[in-house]
Parts: C-alpha cells; sequence; structure tokens
C-alpha cells in the first residue's frame, strides 16, 4: 500500500514535470520592413509549446524561418527584423514586452544560445575561459571562482582534453569540433532554463557531429534541460528531438512527437524533407556509365603526387598537405573525394586546376603533362580544367550580370561576341535549367540554388573537360542541394565532361559519384568503385565513416555509439605522419610495431578497387562482425545502464 | 614566431630608411647649382668656385659623397649649414624640441578625444550625436588645414581678439603666455587630426560590432559597455592604432603649412627655409629627421598590431 502511494506520488510529480510549459510561443509574427517601407512578413503566426526538460525541433529549409522563432526566446531579431505581434511566454512573462534591461537579464541566464558556427562566434580576443564564464558572472548568477569550477566540470563532462588548461587558451588553439562543445559549456555555465541550438552540428564531419551530438545530449539530460533545435538534418533530428515543429516558408506544417512526425509524417511537406535525406550509403547506388563517352586516356591522372604549403626542399613542401597521390578520373565520369576537413581534399583539386604547384609527382590531362603553375599552362589547357568553388555568394563578382559572369569564359577562351556571345549564354543558362532573362539580373537577385547553379554555369561556359566541384552542395538545403546534384549528373550524361566532386557527405558522394576516393590525412587510403568502396572490405576509416552518417530513425546514436565505443579513437585527431599508416592512432585494429612505422601495402581487389592497409583482406572483411558481436553484447548491458538511471532521477 | 615577424618588420623599417636616404640625396643633388654656387653668389668665378667646391668635398663622385654624409649621419653628425655655417644638430635640436611640444601636447589632447568620440559614437550609431560628429568628422577632412587656421584667425584673433593671430615664441614666455600663442596652431591641428581618427575608431568599432562573436555577446546578456569596450574594442586595436601612428607622424613633418601660417619656430619651418636658402645640408637632415620619426612610429603601430593578435602570441 505505501509503495502504491509513493509510487503514485512518483508519477504524479513527474506529470507535474512534464506539464510544467516552460516556454509558449503564441501566434508569433515577425516582419522585415523593404526599402520602400513596405511590411514583408517572415514568420506568420506560428504557436507551439516547450515543457521542463523537453528537446523541441524546428526544421525546414533556409527561409523558413526557424533561426528567426528561436531567437525570439531570447527576444532578439537579427538586424533588420522586428516582432509583429504575438506572444513568447518564458515561465509565464511575455520576453517581447520586456523592459530592455529585464531582456537582456533573461539573455544567457534564462535561455542560452548555440550558434552554428563556433570558430565565429569565439570572439578571437578573449580566452576562452573568459567567455565560458562571462554570462553566468555578469547576471551575478556565480562568482568567478564557481564559474571557473562549474566550467572545469562542463569541460569534463563533454569530454574536452585537458579540463584544468583549456580555459586559459584562445579559440583559435583548439579545434573546430572541441569548440562547439566549449560553446555548450558557455551555454550551459549559467545553468539555464532553456537552450537555443542553431544548427550546432551543421558545419561538422559526420565523425566529429556524431561526437557533439553524444556530448549534448548527454549533458541535456544531466541538466535537466529543455532546448530549441534548430536544423534542417532529419536525421540529425531524429537522434536528438523529443517533439519536431515542421516549418515551411514561416508557417508551421506539422508538429508532433518525434517518434510519430519521423515514423508517420502526416504532410506532403514534411514527406518531402524525408525523401531529400539520403540514403545510407551502401552498395548499389554506384551508377552505372554507358561507355558513350568512354576512352582509353583517362580525363585526368594523378600519379605520386606530393604537394603542400611553404617552401620546396628536396622535393618536400614545409607543410606536407597531400602524399604520394595517385588517382585516375575517367572520361565522362564522377570522381567523389571525400574525407574530413583538413585531409587535403581542396589542396587535390588546387593542384589539379594549377592553383598550387606540386612538389613532386605528375598531373596529366588527357595523357599529356600539365605544368605545375596555373601562368605555365597553355589557353586551352586551362580551358579544359574549370573550378567551381564552395560559396557562389563569393565566387559571382556582385557588380557584374549573370550575362557578363557566364560571357567572359566564352569571350575569353572561345572568342564569342555580340549576338553569339548571347545566344550561347541563354543555351548555358538553359542547360543549368534557368530561364534565359536571368542574364540580366545580379547576383544578389538569386536564391541559394540558382547562385550555385550560375556558378556552375560560368565553369560549363569554358566547354570544360574537367570541372572541379568543391563542396559546391555543402552551403545548400537538403532539397535545393538534391536538386543540384540532379542537375550534374544530367550535365555528366549530356555533356561527356568528367567531375571531380569533393565533399565531406558520404551520402551525397556516393549518390551520384561512379568513383570514390577516400582520403585520410592527405593520403588515399581507398578508392575504387562506388560499389566496391561501400561494401566490405572496407579500410577501417572507410568503415568509420560510413557507420557515422546519421540514420533516419531513433535511437541510431545510442547504437552506434556503443560501436564507437569499441572502435576507440573518434575523438583523437588527425596526426599528418610521413611514416607509417596515417590512421594508426585512430584504427581499432591497428597493430602496434607495424602500422605506426612501415606504410601500408595497396591491396589490389576487383574493378582497379584498392585498400591501403597492413591488415589481411580477410580481417577487412571480418572486423565487421567482430564489432557486431561486441555490439550485441554491449547492447544488455546498454539496457542495464540506462535503467539504472532511471532509479537516480 | 612573433619574434621573427617584429624583427622582420624592423628590417624592413630600415631598409626604407636607406632607401629614402639614398631619394634624399640624389634629390637634392640633382636641384640646379649647389652649395658652392649659392654661398659664392654673384661673386662666383669659375676658379672660386672649383676651389669652394674642392673645400666642401663636392668634387667628389655622387656615392662616394652619399656614404660620407651617411656614415656622418649614422654617427650623429648632421654636418654643418653651409648657409650660416652654424652645426645643423644645434639648429634643428631646438627646432626638434619646439615641433615635439606642440606634437606631444596635440596627441595628449586629440588620442583620447578622438578615441572616446568614435566609441561613443559607435556605441550609438544613427542618434543626433553621432550624425554631429560624423558631419563634423567630414567636413574637416575634406577641407585643407590652411582654410581652418584661416578660419580660426578670422574669427579668434581678428574678430574676437582673444588670441594672438602667430605662434611666435622668444623663449622667456611665461606659462600663461606659452598657452595663449600656442593655443591657436594647437586648437588647429587637433581638430585636424582628430577627425580622421574619429572616424577610424568609429568606422573599426562598426565593422567589428557586424561580426557573429558580438551578435553571441548579445544573445549572452552582456551590456553594451562591455561588448564596446572588451569585445569589440579588443579587435579593433589594430586599425586604430595604425592611424593614430599616421597621424603622430603627420604631426612631426606634415605641419608644414600650420607652422608657416603662425610663424610657429618647428622644424619643419626649419626646412621650409631650408629650402628658399638652398641650404641643401640642412634640407636633407630634415627630410632624414621626418622620415625617421614615420618610420618608428609605423614600426611601433605594426607591433603594437601584432601584439594585439592572439593568432601570433599564442601561437598554436
Amino acid at each position: 500500500m505505501i509503495f502504491l502511494r509513493s509510487l503514485a506520488v512518483v508519477l504524479l510529480r513527474k506529470w507535474y514535470k512534464t506539464m510544467d510549459k516552460l516556454l509558449e510561443v503564441k501566434n508569433l509574427k515577425i516582419s522585415a520592413r523593404s526599402d520602400e517601407g513596405k511590411e514583408i512578413p517572415i514568420v506568420k503566426g506560428v504557436s507551439f509549446d516547450i515543457f521542463k526538460g523537453q528537446v523541441v525541433a524546428l526544421i525546414g529549409e533556409s527561409g523558413s524561418g526557424k533561426t528567426t522563432i528561436s531567437l525570439s526566446s531570447l527576444a532578439y531579431t537579427k538586424p533588420g527584423l522586428h516582432f509583429a505581434g504575438g506572444e513568447v511566454l518564458l515561465n509565464g512573462e511575455d520576453v517581447l514586452s520586456m523592459a530592455p534591461l529585464r531582456q537582456r537579464e533573461i539573455r544567457g541566464s534564462n535561455v542560452a544560445y548555440l550558434a552554428q558556427s563556433a570558430a565565429a562566434t569565439f570572439n578571437p580576443a578573449i580566452t576562452i575561459g573568459e567567455q565560458v564564464t562571462e554570462s553566468a558572472v555578469l547576471h551575478g548568477i556565480l562568482s568567478q571562482e564557481e564559474a571557473t569550477k562549474r566550467a572545469e566540470e562542463l569541460y569534463r563532462a563533454l569530454e574536452l582534453p585537458d579540463p584544468d588548461r583549456i580555459g586559459h587558451r584562445y579559440p583559435h588553439q583548439v579545434s573546430g569540433g572541441q569548440l562547439q562543445r566549449l560553446m555548450a559549456a558557455m551555454a550551459l555555465c549559467g545553468r539555464p532554463d532553456l537552450m537555443v541550438l542553431d544548427e550546432p552540428t551543421t558545419a561538422l564531419d559526420v565523425t566529429t557531429q556524431i561526437e557533439v551530438l553524444k556530448a549534448f545530449k548527454k549533458v541535456i539530460r544531466e541538466e535537466n534541460a529543455a532546448a530549441i533545435y534548430v536544423t534542417h538534418d532529419l536525421a540529425v533530428v531524429a537522434q536528438i528531438a523529443d517533439y519536431i515543429v515542421v516549418l515551411y516558408s514561416g508557417e508551421i506544417m506539422e508538429q508532433g512527437p518525434a517518434d510519430q512526425i519521423i515514423n508517420s509524417p502526416t504532410h506532403a511537406y514534411t514527406r518531402r524533407l524525408m525523401d531529400a535525406v539520403r540514403p545510407k550509403p551502401g552498395a548499389g547506388q554506384g551508377v552505372e556509365v554507358s561507355g558513350e563517352h568512354d576512352r582509353d586516356i583517362p580525363a585526368v591522372e594523378v600519379s605520386k603526387m606530393t604537394a603542400g604549403y611553404g617552401g620546396v626542399v628536396n622535393g618536400e613542401p614545409k607543410v606536407t598537405i597531400l602524399r604520394d597521390v595517385n588517382i585516375k578520373v575517367k572520361n565522362g565520369q564522377v570522381m567523389g573525394v571525400i574525407g574530413e576537413s583538413g585531409c587535403g581534399k581542396s589542396t587535390l583539386a588546387r593542384v589539379m586546376a594549377g592553383l598550387l604547384p606540386q612538389a613532386k609527382g605528375d598531373v596529366k590531362l588527357e595523357g599529356d603533362k600539365l605544368q605545375g603553375s596555373l601562368h605555365d599552362r597553355s589557353l586551352e589547357e586551362l580551358q579544359k580544367v574549370q573550378f567551381v568553388f564552395q560559396m557562389a555568394d563569393t565566387a559571382l563578382n556582385p557588380k557584374q550580370l549573370i550575362g557578363d559572369i557566364i560571357g567572359r569564359p566564352l569571350e575569353f577562351y572561345h572568342g564569342m561576341k555580340g549576338s553569339e556571345k548571347h545566344r550561347k549564354v541563354s543555351e548555358i543558362l538553359d542547360m543549368v535549367e534557368l530561364p534565359a532573362d536571368f542574364a540580366s539580373r545580379y547576383p544578389m537577385e538569386l536564391s541559394g540554388g540558382q547562385k550555385q547553379r550560375i556558378n556552375l554555369a560560368r565553369s560549363l561556359a569554358a566547354s570544360p573537360e574537367v570541372m572541379l566541384c568543391d563542396e559546391v552542395t555543402s552551403a545548400l538545403d537538403s532539397i535545393v542541394g538534391a536538386n543540384v546534384i540532379k542537375l550534374l549528373t544530367s550535365l555528366r550524361d549530356k555533356t561527356g565532361v568528367s567531375f571531380v566532386f569533393i565533399s565531406h557527405d558520404l551520402s551525397t558522394v556516393a549518390s551520384f559519384a561512379d568513383t570514390i576516393v577516400v582520403l585520410y590525412a592527405g593520403r588515399v587510403v581507398e578508392q575504387g568503385p562506388t560499389d566496391e568502396v561501400l561494401t566490405p572490405p572496407f579500410h577501417p576509416y572507410t568503415r568509420l565513416l560510413i557507420s557515422s552518417v546519421p540514420e533516419l530513425r531513433l535511437g541510431w546514436l545510442e547504437e552506434t555509439m556503443e560501436k564507437r565505443e569499441m572502435a576507440v579513437g573518434i575523438s583523437k585527431g588527425v596526426e599528418i605522419t610521413s611514416i607509417g599508416c596515417p590512421f594508426y592512432n585512430r584504427c581499432p585494429n591497428a597493430i602496434e610495431g607495424t602500422c605506426n612505422v612501415k606504410n601500408a601495402p595497396i591491396i589490389e581487389l576487383n574493378n582497379g578497387h584498392q585498400i591501403s592497409c597492413h591488415l589481411k583482406l580477410t580481417e577487412l572483411n571480418d572486423v565487421e562482425e567482430s564489432t557486431n558481436a561486441a555490439l550485441s553484447a554491449s547492447e544488455s548491458n546498454n539496457v542495464v545502464s540506462i535503467s539504472s538511471n532511471w532509479d537516480k532521477s | 614566431m612573433m619574434t621573427q615577424m617584429v624583427l622582420r618588420r624592423i628590417g624592413i623599417g630600415f631598409a626604407t630608411l636607406i632607401v629614402v636616404s639614398i631619394i634624399v640625396f640624389i634629390g637634392t643633388s640633382v636641384l640646379p647649382g649647389d652649395v658652392a654656387q649659392i654661398i659664392l653668389g654673384q661673386s662666383a668665378t669659375p676658379a672660386t668656385l672649383a676651389q669652394l667646391r674642392s673645400e666642401l668635398g663636392l668634387d667628389q663622385p655622387g656615392y662616394i659623397r652619399y656614404f660620407i654624409w651617411l656614415g656622418d649621419m649614422a654617427s650623429g653628425d648632421l654636418g654643418t649649414s653651409k648657409a650660416g655655417g652654424a652645426s645643423i644638430v644645434s639648429l634643428t635640436s631646438g627646432r626638434l624640441g619646439n615641433t615635439m611640444m606642440m606634437a606631444g601636447i596635440v596627441s595628449l589632447i586629440s588620442i583620447p578625444l578622438s578615441v572616446a568620440l568614435g566609441l561613443w559614437a559607435a556605441m550609438h550609431p544613427g542618434t543626433w550625436l553621432d550624425r554631429v560628429i560624423t558631419f563634423g568628422t567630414l567636413s574637416t577632412i575634406s577641407v585643407p588645414e590652411f582654410f581652418i587656421a584661416t578660419i580660426l584667425v578670422l574669427v579668434l584673433a581678428v574678430e574676437l581678439h582673444w588670441l594672438p593671430a602667430i605662434a611666435y615664441m622668444s623663449g622667456d614666455e611665461t606659462g600663461w603666455q606659452l598657452m595663449k600663442a600656442l593655443a591657436m596652431p594647437l586648437l588647429t591641428l587637433v581638430i585636424v587630426v582628430s577627425a580622421q581618427m574619429i572616424r577610424m575608431t568609429r568606422a573599426g568599432i562598426l565593422n567589428v560590432m557586424s561580426s557573429p562573436y558580438i551578435e553571441m555577446a548579445i544573445l549572452k546578456g552582456v551590456p553594451r559597455r562591455r561588448i564596446i569596450l572588451r569585445h569589440a574594442l579588443l579587435n579593433a586595436i589594430g586599425p586604430i592604432v595604425n592611424v593614430i601612428a599616421l597621424n603622430l607622424a603627420y604631426l612631426v613633418s606634415g605641419v608644414v603649412i600650420v607652422e608657416t601660417i603662425f610663424a610657429y619656430p618647428g622644424l619643419a619651418k626649419l626646412m621650409i627655409d631650408g629650402v628658399q636658402t638652398r641650404d641643401l645640408p640642412l634640407v636633407q637632415a630634415c627630410a632624414m629627421i621626418f622620415c625617421a620619426t614615420y618610420v618608428v612610429l609605423i614600426l611601433i603601430a605594426d607591433v603594437a598590431s601584432i601584439l594585439s593578435n592572439p593568432r601570433l602570441r599564442h601561437p598554436k
């Protein structure tokens, strides 16, 4: 009887706790004012609630108003916007109508904000420790000593290295993933009731993303904080959110508990968003290319190439980025290059384009050796290799008309003028699926996806043999990005141009590349046809990459973390070495005395599939099983540990 | 890395001085007529000219004269004035003192004033006071300093009779008299140099104010004053220090016009006199002093902005 009563009390308390409304957004309207003084609605009457301890995800494409809505909980709008109506009640008090001084008080103490790019949001001139503790101390929540102590506890909880001293460092002295976690410490230091996380993992590599997600999830649970999680990535949302709000163009399309939205979405737009989530990279995704554009000589061949920055002494650059790279891009094919940031992907493209002369080795275009430097290449060679940069915003001159941007290569390489040029510009615009009258517009008038198409069109205008695409879809939303990929595929089929497609996103690469090159710390660890690379045998690093891509289902993160615990050093940094295998310090199967002292041999497999590893082929096939066995063993432990957590709370 | 960079800047500073010394030397040598002609004037005959030239060492080839001149200068001997025969060191030292005094007082007033006004304007952009400051600084930048000086003379000296129109100094003025004598050129210079520094401070701070880390500070609930003074100013120091250094250098070498208008016995005035009397060694010496001041001040500014950059101060 007593037992039952106490149980009832506990349940009631839990119920009360969950029914505690922390934030109520009621019919929120936010507008911008145009130059002519016209009101442009950005957020058009949005309502949702957040309860204590709950993670609510706002998802949608850019322009959906998700960041704008999340910032309203801090009574803040980006410059140029203003609140046009509605209420945002934090613990029953409307933050929008508060006095400015009171608004400042709730910022950082009741509601804390985490931005997309920690690298940009940390002040470069102030130590990390001061920035982490600043808010808590300024609001009088903690004394400086208490705050410093609390910060150190948070560093430990977030598994940051050297928690006693990391606070004395400056932002540039730690890595991107660490900085992202430090920002979480900064938000949590003053024990806020609500955290606003704005795309906190979007800019990260998959392997880092997993680490940061895990850390966020852990501290949110431990601190019993509520959170607004803003993202366009449904797979990430599935790992962290309790409740999902789907936004489109400033309006709510659908909202509900996470499992309902993920497993049985009702609104058509939600389903469209789900469709844009690319399937987990796996076998059967490589597109079979017709032999139409096939030739014996590869479009581009890079052999025994070493490149880096700083002066070259005895064929070794001061800082070596790429070491001993051998790759071939076949005519009319797409070669995907993947790897984490800093692995040398962009450097590879820069070497091919002649922006960075290699220190050693050759680059051949259709069998002819290319000069290392751009200045020594002929006009024809320049025309045949074109670069497409990641940020269309910075690559397109804002003062030039689209017609001039596309017309310039036509004039420069092909000597076109007047009506001929004009006609060709329309033709090229048509190829990138844009109307011809775009020629008389400025880049500023275009959307992000349209700008990226112009960016591609500019290179296409040169009628190149090879297009080097450096992360061209990374800055785009999933739906827009998927359309650009479709365009690239059709361009390849129509024109027979070869692509070198650089991305940190394995799913994107897997969806349309013919061959894949996996770079790690400046070396090719695995390459071959897409199908072969994405099926076992794997290089241990490729395996890590594939298993780090989030899946669109609840509970994936927990499962993977168990695997990952087994898989050793995800949190270890990339070390660029000249001797031995560069993956040695993170590899779960590393053989001491071999992997760290000898360069890995290349294992030749079917269809030009190559893996650079000391392990035997059977072992490369096998690791999966051993990891899986360990996983199922640990799964039962996992259940136990979760239930013991429940007991404590 | 940082020491390396600082050492490199110092090296570049030296190189600049050497290059400038060559230009100054060549520049003054190609002028028609040499010192011997000037000294002898109308009474010059080819024989006396040749004799004086060999006495003065003017018959030697140019590069030898250059090295002798450079060597003398490096050892602190600026030579003797060809016109009056006095040592240039003694001629310039008093004048340099006057110029330095003026520059010192002007910077003591204008630097804190401009940084404060610039910060204030940046803290309250768009307010009427910000507009007044912007309007005022823009007008003073676009108007030449002699115009400002003339207006001041017209108003304060001619109309109101508050201040003397020239800043003549005999050397035995009392404090108050000195103040009165200096007031007009001081005021002119403060107005001229402050405008640029105010604008640069305001622009530097506002530029930083649009960075994401400032938005972050706002969202952390940091008060505006602290955002400006701690978060923004630290990142804007580089450009601000540079414009301050440029203006200080102007105070030493670019005040020719102001010194001339007010007949203030400074170094720039001395140089003008040197040009008028064709006293080439004096002109050379003044030019080198000005140049050295520029180089040293810019060097200090460079080093200061290197020191203010944590990436250089604390490498990875």
